[in-house]
């Protein structure tokens, strides 16, 4: 503890303004952690620059100023000794050939190029290590080593000493190394617009020259073409079949079909043209036709590489916990974890399974699992559930049903877990509808005219219905929705809305109905507070304030701040015990801050405090009151007009006066909602047609998120874990919420817009082709000039849009 | 005019030469983190010296 001598320094440096902590920029309460004249707010980040400053590695605080992270928590000791398990350990290594090994481990604290440099100079800091390499996108370091000189445990010990400590969870155990990214529709891009471009190239001569040129070059030509054609149409354009044939096997026609069967017509009519040397066929605006829409399909697919949308409990949970067996403590793995274990958990360790609590002073925080952000006291023999998080000392607890069986778990045997949201949206989607009819009205147009030319002129039969079906193809359609969907998603994510494909976008147009979550979401930290009890005086303040400073509980910070500044009296016998509160004695008085069973307060049940203070027999407690985010304020007016509103809250309803007044009389408030609930009521929402949105950030509203039309989640950092699904919003950018909601909405529109032009584009080719002079010139003009508008329309229109409800169109 | 057919190989070869650079640089995974190479670049090297 602090002598008095260093209590007078404390004083002065708060005086003099903040300090800030040489390795992590966070604000030094103390000037006495230092080196020569660089001043860390933490042992721990003193160590870290010592272990940085030895391997004179000290570049690393030349590139950022302050760009190491906080390490106030110490790691513990034994905390990855589940490493040295050579099974554990197999799972996670890329490579092992008994000597090498690489592993790559995700590091969520990678920020900067500071942190770059670092991690890619780990062989500085162990001869094992023989080459380390960060992807800065994904945030994941590749590192090789030598397991005779260094194991995976000792090399997840350096980055986690380093302040870099890697998250391992169940997830990595499960053979997810086959996540690779799908890049076939790259080359396929690439191929077809090589083939494009030449073969394009090669028409301009027979296009161009109205004398008309050799026969040798004519020939030359179009073997050249047909060659060049034959990549796009087996491979580039591919896809279009196989989704076609799936379409067709189950019996739906989908926007593939009719452009598959207008590629195997041209492409048939244009082998055709060549080999009886009657023309050169429509080979280039084919391979121009496949190109565009590739690219329209690359540009929509657009993944954000740093994000997952995908992520259940397994993200969240820990490979392995620490079981007794006899009286040795064994690493098992939580798949293995059988009925009857006895498990030792630790301070901020994750309750693997359900189970009974057999020994130690419990304080679970639940607020992953059910959004009560209160942590629950427990006494012994009581039953605590997977998920929770013990605050405090170290626990025992008997295992009492297996992972896959425990309450949080059994949320993901859900059948809204069971359905796939990406073919469900696009089963809905107007596209999907539209290509329907289409199909069917061009194969009436097509035996209307087919029976014309049958009275009239039956050799134009064929000419005529092939070119028409040419001509009609849908494509300008498929543009039009992938070109709006493309950019539609670039502005999003410029304005802090990251969407999981552009399925979404519809979806998100046409939500009638915004559910929300309390904490976290509508609510966040706590400033405002209310006490009741005893009133502190001046003095009795300081004194609280004294003992509250020195330990870095949040309610301890937050009780500071309340007080204020005061100027610190040196606190005589400081005691904090973890899960419990601090203990410390000032003059005559003993100080306790901390949990209703710390200071000796018998309860009430519905108004439980925060925290309570108790100066010798005088008790105050204090409520703090979660604040409303600012923005949440600020576009509740704008949301109530648009759609209806719901709130769905796994706390309790301390602040349902507030809460009412912000969401308005109409709007449903429930509270006490485990998780299952919030997936019920949306669910019932659902049934009676309405599309719901769900605004969450907590693994406890993951059932609602999936179960909703659109789930978002709301995250302070966008690298933060997010449950699965399907979009995520920066927090900073809730304000922009209802404006993005308009744009979702104005998309309909745009798509329309541009439906209703290469409609035009149709009946004009359409006109042309069912007369049956259709020049390849003319396609060659006609395909070209239709996609190009209908990119223009399409960009140029949502962008137009967006600037009119402000918002930005650069990247940040 | 028979050098259009050296011309037009040649075009096709010249053509040829970038796709294949182009399926190269997304094999090689050039494409997969694109701002880490910016940051590398700035590096000093001089860390050996010491």
């Amino acid at each position: 503890m602090f002598t008095t001598d260093e209590g007078k320094v404390v004083e002065k440096e708060v005086a003099a303004n903040k300090l800030s902590c040489y390795h992590c920029g966070a604000s030094c309460i103390t000037a006495n952690i230092h080196v020569e004249e660089k001043v860390f707010c933490c042992e721990g980040c003193k160590l870290v620059y010592e272990v940085i400053n030895q391997n004179g590695l000290c570049d690393y605080y030349q590139l950022s100023s302050h760009p190491g992270l906080s390490q106030v928590k110490t790691l513990r000791s034994n905390k990855y000794a589940y490493l040295d398990d050579a099974a554990i350990a197999g799972q996670l290594y890329k490579f092992y050939n008994g000597k090498h090994a690489i592993v790559t481990l995700y590091i969520p604290g990678v920020h900067c190029s500071s942190c770059m440099w670092l991690l890619e100079h780990m062989h500085k800091l162990n001869d094992g290590i023989v080459e380390s390499r960060l992807n800065f996108t994904t945030k994941e370091v590749t590192i090789r080593f030598l397991t005779d000189k260094v194991s995976l445990r000792k090399v997840v010990e350096l980055l986690a000493t380093l302040g870099y400590e890697p998250h391992i969870s169940l997830d990595d155990s499960e053979g997810k190394k086959t996540k690779r990214i799908d890049r076939r529709r790259i080359y396929k891009l690439g191929v077809a617009g090589f083939c494009f471009g030449n073969i394009m190239l090669m028409s301009f001569p027979e296009y161009l020259s109205s004398a008309g040129i050799d026969k040798q070059y004519t020939m030359l030509f179009r073997v050249l073409n047909l060659i060049l054609s034959v990549p796009v149409f087996f491979y580039a354009a591919s896809e279009f079949f196989v989704t076609a044939w799936a379409g067709l096997k189950q019996k739906i026609l989908n926007i593939d079909a009719p452009i598959a069967l207008a590629l195997i017509i041209t492409y048939a009519r244009s082998l055709y043209e060549i080999f009886t040397g009657i023309g050169s066929g429509y080979l280039d605006s084919m391979s121009g036709i496949v190109f565009f829409m590739l690219v329209g399909r690359v540009v929509q697919e657009r993944t954000y590489k740093s994000l997952s949308f995908h992520r259940d409990y397994k993200a969240y949970f820990p490979i392995a916990v620490d079981v007794l067996k006899g009286s040795s403590v064994v690493s098992t793995k939580i798949t293995e974890l059988k009925e009857n274990d006895i498990v030792q958990l630790h301070n901020d360790e994750i309750i693997p399974a359900d189970g009974i609590l057999i020994k130690g002073n419990a304080r679970i925080d639940y607020s992953f699992v059910t959004g009560e952000s209160e942590p629950v006291q427990l006494p012994e023999k009581s039953i605590v559930y997977a998920g929770g998080r013990q605050k405090g000392d170290q626990l025992l607890m008997q295992v009492i049903k297996p992972v896959v069986g425990s309450y949080l778990t059994s949320l993901w045997n859900n059948h809204a877990f069971s359905n796939n949201k990406t073919t469900a949206n696009e089963e809905e989607s107007i596209i999907h509808k539209f290509s329907k009819y289409f199909t069917i009205v061009l194969f009436i147009l097509a035996a209307i005219t087919a029976l014309y030319w049958a009275v009239y002129d039956a050799s134009k039969i064929l000419p005529a219905v092939s070119a028409m079906l040419i001509v009609a193809c849908p494509c300008a359609l498929l543009l039009s929705a992938t070109y709006t969907n493309g950019n539609l998603l670039r502005i999003f994510s410029n304005n802090g809305l990251f969407l999981r494909d552009a399925t979404v976008i519809e979806q998100l147009g046409n939500i009638d109905h915004i559910v929300f979550d309390k904490t976290g979401t509508l609510t966040q930290g706590s400033k405002t507070y209310s006490t009741s009890g005893h009133q502190l005086s001046a003095e009795e303040e300081a004194m609280v304030y004294s003992v509250a400073i020195s330990s870095q509980h949040p309610h301890s910070v937050a009780l500071c701040e309340i007080l204020g500044p005061h100027a610190k009296i040196q606190p005589d016998n400081w005691v904090e015990i973890p899960g419990s509160g601090v203990k410390a004695t000032i003059g005559k008085h003993t100080i306790r801050i901390g949990s209703a069973i710390f200071t000796g307060v018998v309860e009430d049940a519905d108004n439980k405090a925060n925290v309570y203070v108790r100066i010798d027999d005088k008790i105050t407690a204090y409520y703090f009151l979660p604040d409303f985010r600012d923005a949440a304020v600020q576009v509740m007016p704008e949301l109530r007009d648009m759609c209806k509103i719901s709130l769905l809250s796994g706390d309790n309803n301390r602040q349902e006066a507030d809460l009412r007044k912000l969401l308005g009389q109409e709007s449903e408030l429930l509270f006490s909602q485990k998780p299952v609930d919030k997936l019920t009521y949306i669910a019932q929402l659902q049934q009676n047609g309405t599309k719901v949105a769900m605004i969450g950030d907590g693994l406890n509203d993951a059932g609602a998120l999936q179960q909703s039309n659109v789930g978002i989640t709301l995250t302070d950092d966008i690298n933060n874990f997010t449950p699965s699904c399907d979009a995520i919003l920066d927090a900073s950018r809730l304000a922009y919420l209802p404006r993005l909601l308009r744009l979702a909405r104005s998309a309909r529109s745009i798509i329309n817009l541009s439906f209703i032009v290469s409609i035009l584009y149709n009946i004009v080719g359409l006109y042309i082709s069912v007369r049956g002079d259709m020049e390849p010139m003319i396609a060659a003009i006609l395909m070209p000039a239709s996609t190009l508008s209908i990119i223009l329309i399409t960009t140029g229109a949502s962008s137009i849009w967006a600037r009119r409800l402000r918002l930005s169109l650069q990247a940040r | 005019m028979s050098v259009l057919f050296v011309l037009v190989a040649i075009s096709i070869l010249v053509a040829g030469f970038f796709l294949f650079a182009f399926i190269w640089s997304v094999k090689s995974s050039q494409f997969e983190d694109q701002e880490g190479a910016a940051m590398r670049m700035l590096y000093d090297n001089n860390i050996d010296k010491k």
